[in-house]
């Protein structure tokens, strides 16, 4: 039989945008959160947690409206940069990371929560600025919680599903994504090609989980 | 250094002020001292600009570092103090060499490191990281780090208070060489009498926020004031007749003593009781241990 990789493939180049995108926003935020004395630090926490809880097809129904061309986010982003963002990559991968957030951010504030505050303190007397602080001092201390975060919402992100199908559109090469062919090929009773993705899903997320754990192990024991 | 300064703080026992005024001189090492919660880490703390002070004016030489009336709070990076914590805060994922050159300021030389690792006999461990040295090999490369930065003031936040008695004494001494050698004005909070007669010639007492007592060690702690007696506190254990007098044993610290009380003494006491032991110090004996 002739598989088609192309949704695993895609699967993959989505969920290691969407980990870039959240390391280089999520790493920050996560830090500014561990250290904010902001009153609206409880609402943000909360709004970083929803996806944690609220059904990915909420989330993925809002998201349709939002970026829906009649709409004003939509119309502007499709005006302004030429993007359309329903039913295109684009568009996933804004969900995924609004949906992928909580797992980069949770592990990785409380590792930055974990470390002393004499640490930082340590480098501004020592004539470091913020900046260099955060790159040399903390951001290297806490590795694991770093790992930790980029590993599951890289996961989490090829797990995705509700909001992939909400907004996604099953197009080939641009919004099908292996969780979404499994399903398709289920409902069109093609249950050997929906047994190939999900073998491979299967033995990729364990060896990256295993993987991960080995290793953690080991920068635990260094550390 | 002008240290002038008001802080609200939330203590142990509720809300105090902390209120002092501080004149110190050029290369003086000067103890704070006090019991827990006093103020001393606070005051510390906003001489390095870790904190802010309510209102007040920090100078240093002719540098105003903060001036609550012009609105100036000069950022600890600017301050160049070097600050020990009671943690030493040594960063974990550099080595001992790592910490002292990530300290130093630009365009210093590595051999500069080397002098550092050398005066504090920290050679052998210049590539070993912080977790695997004990209590007073950290507090030997904190110290290092700190001095690496060539800070202008140092501000030791009770440096040896984690120590066992025979790391103190040494460490001790080489803080005592480090001040003779930089001539850096030094800020150290200690709580050990005998550390604070042996480092220095001023210390301040501290009290729920405000200057108790200060001058020389022999005069704020009083020796001399009470005619040279012995105090100790003790509790009574028992209470034995032997013939006439009576056998009192005390629990003094961790010794058991033996003191010979008359009828009439030991009719006061009971077993339980908390005394205060007095001695005039005419003859005592003493002995190197």
């Amino acid at each position: 039989m002739n598989y088609d990789w192309a949704p695993l493939l895609l699967s993959f180049k989505l969920a290691a945008v969407t980990t870039l995108i959240l390391a280089v926003i999520g790493i920050p935020f996560a830090w500014w959160l561990s250290i904010t004395r902001t009153r609206f630090k409880p609402a943000l926490e909360a709004l970083v947690s929803m996806p944690l809880v609220l059904p990915p097809s909420v989330l993925g129904f809002y998201l349709l409206l939002a970026f829906s061309p009649n709409n004003f986010f939509g119309k502007f982003i499709d005006d302004w940069f030429g993007v359309r963002l329903a039913f295109s990559f684009e568009g996933l991968v804004i969900a995924s990371v609004i949906f992928s957030l909580p797992f980069m951010v949770h592990p990785v504030q409380s590792g930055f929560q974990s470390l002393p505050a004499s640490l930082s303190e340590a480098a501004y007397t020592l004539g470091k600025s913020r900046f260099v602080t955060f790159l040399r001092v903390l951001l290297p201390n806490i590795k694991p919680s770093l790992l930790a975060g980029i590993v599951l919402a890289f996961a989490h992100t090829i797990g995705e599903f509700g909001v992939v199908l909400m907004i996604g559109g099953k197009l080939p090469n641009e919004t099908l994504t292996a969780s979404i062919a499994i399903y398709d090929e289920v409902e069109s009773m093609h249950y050997a090609t929906a047994n190939f993705y999900a073998m491979i899903l299967f033995a990729i997320c364990f060896t990256i989980l295993l993987v991960v754990y080995v290793f953690n192990k080991r920068i635990l024991r260094a550390g | 250094m002008q240290i002038t300064l008001h802080k609200t703080l939330n203590g142990p026992q509720g809300v105090f002020t902390l209120n002092v005024d501080l004149r110190v001189e050029e290369g003086e090492l000067l103890v704070l001292t006090g019991a827990s919660g006093a103020g001393k880490t606070m005051l510390l703390r906003c001489v390095a600009g870790l904190e802010k002070p309510d209102s007040g004016v920090i100078r240093y030489r002719d540098e105003s570092w903060y001036d609550s009336a012009h609105g100036i709070c000069l950022p600890i990076q600017q301050r160049h103090a070097g600050f020990m914590f009671q943690d030493y805060a040594l960063f974990p994922n550099l080595t001992v060499r790592g910490n002292i050159e990530f300290a130093q300021r630009k365009g210093a030389s590595r051999k500069r490191v080397d002098e550092l690792l050398e005066m504090m006999a920290l050679g052998d461990l210049q590539h070993s990281k912080p977790a695997t040295l004990s209590g007073g090999q950290k507090q030997r490369a904190a110290l290092a780090r700190a001095l690496a930065s060539e800070p202008r003031l140092l501000l030791l936040d009770e440096p040896l208070s984690a120590l066992d008695r025979e790391t103190r004494l040494r460490l001790q001494d080489e803080i005592l060489n480090m001040h003779r050698q930089f001539g850096l004005t030094t800020l150290l909070v200690s709580h050990d009498i005998s550390e604070i007669y042996k480092l220095s010639r001023r210390v301040v007492i501290l009290e729920s926020g405000l200057i108790a007592r200060e001058g020389a060690p022999a005069d704020v702690f009083g020796a001399g004031r009470d005619g040279g007696k012995f105090r100790f506190a003790g509790e009574v254990l028992a209470i034995e007749q032997a013939d006439v007098v009576f056998a009192i044993s005390i629990l003094v610290g961790n010794q058991i003593v033996r003191i010979i009380a008359t009828p009439d003494e030991a009719a006061q006491l009971k077993v339980g009781s908390r005394i205060m032991l007095l001695s005039k110090a005419f003859n005592p004996m003493l002995q190197v241990v």
